[in-house]
């Protein structure tokens, strides 16, 4: 080894293997990571900021009602503007049961979806389209899901809401005449609008599970749905219910689609052919016109209790996705 | 390098090629990832109650021919066959073909170690529940003596009921080994059963492989010489040219494909001079 040649030598940076200094000697440099790293935080603060003034002010508006109805505001039905009376019963129950009719349908459809455009039952030629039209229904303004609800779904439905009531009147859930717009067309509304959050989740979620568990079962006969009921839809469980937290939480919310099909009644029925009300929808259709504080009061009352609602939903979404984690069990 | 030879192998009362039982028959046989051929013109026995070592250099297409003997090939997307594999005599590549039933006589344990993410008694059962319903009292056995079969019981029997995903690489492993035994394969197809494992754990596999034996065939992936000398008694060595073509090239007894190769590249693989 004495002879090394002289070339290779030259190739080693003499200057970079005797540097083994540790100290900091671009200030410069490090300055600006730190100006970024405040530039970040804060904008991170700033969220969190937004969200707590949001917060404190619907709070505060609220508290004229808050403390004229307390908690009794929950469980009361009246709303009458001009006795200045005020409960929130029909609107949390239009809301929670609408919301609960669209994650019925959507939820069974999204996974669907999610499994035919994530498994290879089609070519994909046809698959990719299907799942990008599904996402592409995200896109859509609601104020126009909910036109095509007054002008296209109520109609094309109220045959089939005929049937249900002159078939299914003994179901209590059937037993009112309808007369178009109703708590069920809203659900039906509701699961098309949550259906992409839903699928597109659940197909990643699909996607994102090892191949090596696709190929350990089919390696032990397993044809392909059987691996799916056995081994994918388990094994993406946590996903799945993450998505569903996160379209009934949208579906809580939603308010333009709503008001225009769900007829506004403040009624409490438990046929889902009548019409109802929802807390969005509600705010929508009276915020503009109150005047009087405790009128101002109530209505922010009940969107503080959305808060709450969909608050709930969205924390029970993270601790079902944390808790069931596959294999953890 | 020295190798030792498992008995029946190099003694000379053991039974030759033409005294064997082909469980598998592969005739003539090509393979295509799309319009790309992987390997092709391979034509070899692989015998029953035997150990067939499968060697050579990394993308030879020893994965893609073990994959093409169970069809398991078919879940990669668009692949071709062309040639023949028979399994006693039935040419698995006929449309009557169940693939299920195929891939229920024809097992396999993959590389990299994969449990379901479910427990450990769950995996084992798992092949058995797909195909029957067995009673519990009965699955209990297939699962007690799959475990054993793959000496994983003494170290999990009190924890069945635990996430299979909490055992050791090795342990996971001969779980996967168990869980293929579970449903009774005629053969055990193994990729680098032993490649994620340490000597010890590699070791009780290899005690394994070699017990299981008496019960079924197998063919088993390997870049490790010794192990090939170890566990099997025949031998396939499969290189590519320049053409990046996987082909078989010499397949006899492993003591003749270690000690006395008639290729010369053969040779200079097992010596370690080339790959
Ligand atoms: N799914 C696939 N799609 C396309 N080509 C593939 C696929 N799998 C393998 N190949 C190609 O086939 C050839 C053989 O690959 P294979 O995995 O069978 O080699 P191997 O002998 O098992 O190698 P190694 O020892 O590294 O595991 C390689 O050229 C590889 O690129
Ligand atoms: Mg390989």
């Amino acid at each position: 080894m004495t002879a090394t040649p002289e070339p290779a030598q030259n190739l080693i940076d003499r200057d970079r293997l005797n540097d083994v200094n540790l100290a900091n000697q671009d200030g410069h440099n490090s300055f600006i990571d730190q100006g970024f790293t405040w530039l970040v935080q804060g904008f991170a603060m700033s969220v969190v900021i937004v969200l707590g003034w949001m917060s404190w002010v619907i709070f505060r508006q609220a508290q004229p009602a808050i403390e004229k109805f307390g908690f009794g505001f929950l469980w009361t039905q009246n709303w009458d503007i001009n006795e200045l009376t005020f409960g929130a019963l029909p609107y949390i129950y239009g809301t929670l049961v609408s919301s609960a009719i669209a994650l019925i349908i959507a939820l069974p459809i999204g996974l669907a979806v999610a499994v035919v455009t994530s498994e290879r039952f089609l070519p994909p030629w046809i698959r990719s389209p299907i799942a990008f039209v599904v996402e592409l229904i995200a896109a859509i303004p609601s104020v126009i899901i909910g036109l095509w609800g007054i002008f296209v779904l109520i109609p094309f439905l109220q045959p089939v809401q005929q049937w249900l009531f002159q078939h299914l009147s003994w179901i209590p859930i059937f037993n009112s005449e309808p007369a178009g717009p109703s708590m069920l067309i809203a659900g039906i509304i509701l699961a098309i609008m949550i259906l992409p959050t839903i699928a597109a989740i659940s197909r990643e979620v699909l996607i994102a599970i090892p191949k090596e568990l696709r190929t350990a079962s089919a390696s032990l006969g397993a044809t392909q749905w059987e691996t799916i009921f056995r081994v994918l839809l388990p094994s993406a469980i946590s996903g799945i219910l993450g998505a569903a937290m996160l379209g009934l939480g949208r579906a809580l919310g939603e308010t333009m689609a709503v008001t225009m099909v769900i007829g506004n009644s403040d009624q409490i029925s438990t046929s889902l052919l009548n019409p109802g009300n929802t807390i969005p929808a509600l705010l929508a259709n009276q915020f503009a016109e109150a005047s009087d504080g405790l009128h101002i009061g109530a209505l922010m009352y009940l969107a503080l209790i959305l808060f709450a609602l969909t608050l709930i939903v969205n924390m029970l979404a993270i601790v079902l996705v944390k808790f069931l984690k596959p294999g953890e069990a | 390098m020295q190798f030792s030879f498992h008995d029946s192998a190099t003694d000379p009362s053991s039974p030759t090629a033409s005294g064997m039982t082909p469980a598998l028959r592969v005739k003539d046989l090509a393979f295509y990832y799309g319009s790309q051929k992987a390997i092709e013109s391979v034509s070899m026995d692989i015998y029953q109650g035997q150990v067939t070592a499968i060697i050579g250099p990394s993308g030879c297409g020893k994965s893609t021919f073990l994959k093409a003997l169970n069809r398991i090939s078919e879940l990669e997307g668009t692949v071709r066959v062309e040639g023949q594999v028979e399994f006693f005599g039935q040419n698995i590549y006929s449309r009557q073909v169940n693939l299920n039933r195929l891939r229920r006589q024809i097992g396999m344990v993959f590389q990299k170690p994969n449990p379901f993410p479910i427990s450990i008694y769950d995996n084992v059962a798992y092949g058995v529940r797909v195909y029957s319903r067995p009673s519990r009292s009965s699955l209990d056995e297939t699962v007690e003596s799959a475990l054993k079969s793959a000496a994983l019981w003494s170290e999990v029997k009190d924890n069945l009921n635990k996430s299979a995903l909490g055992l050791s690489g090795g342990q996971q492993q001969r779980l996967c080994i168990a869980r293929a035994l579970a449903v009774k394969p005629k053969i055990l197809l193994m990729d680098e059963p032993c490649s994620a494992l340490d000597p010890i754990a590699t070791m009780k596999i290899e005690e394994l492989i070699d017990h299981l034996r008496q019960e079924l065939t197998i063919a088993i992936v390997t870049h490790n010489m010794q192990q090939a000398s170890r566990v099997s008694q025949y031998t396939a060595f499969f290189s590519t040219d320049e053409s990046r073509i996987g082909q078989l090239i010499e397949f006899g007894s492993t003591a003749q494909i270690f000690m006395e190769a008639s290729q010369p590249r053969t040779r200079d693989y097992v010596e370690g001079r080339f790959g």
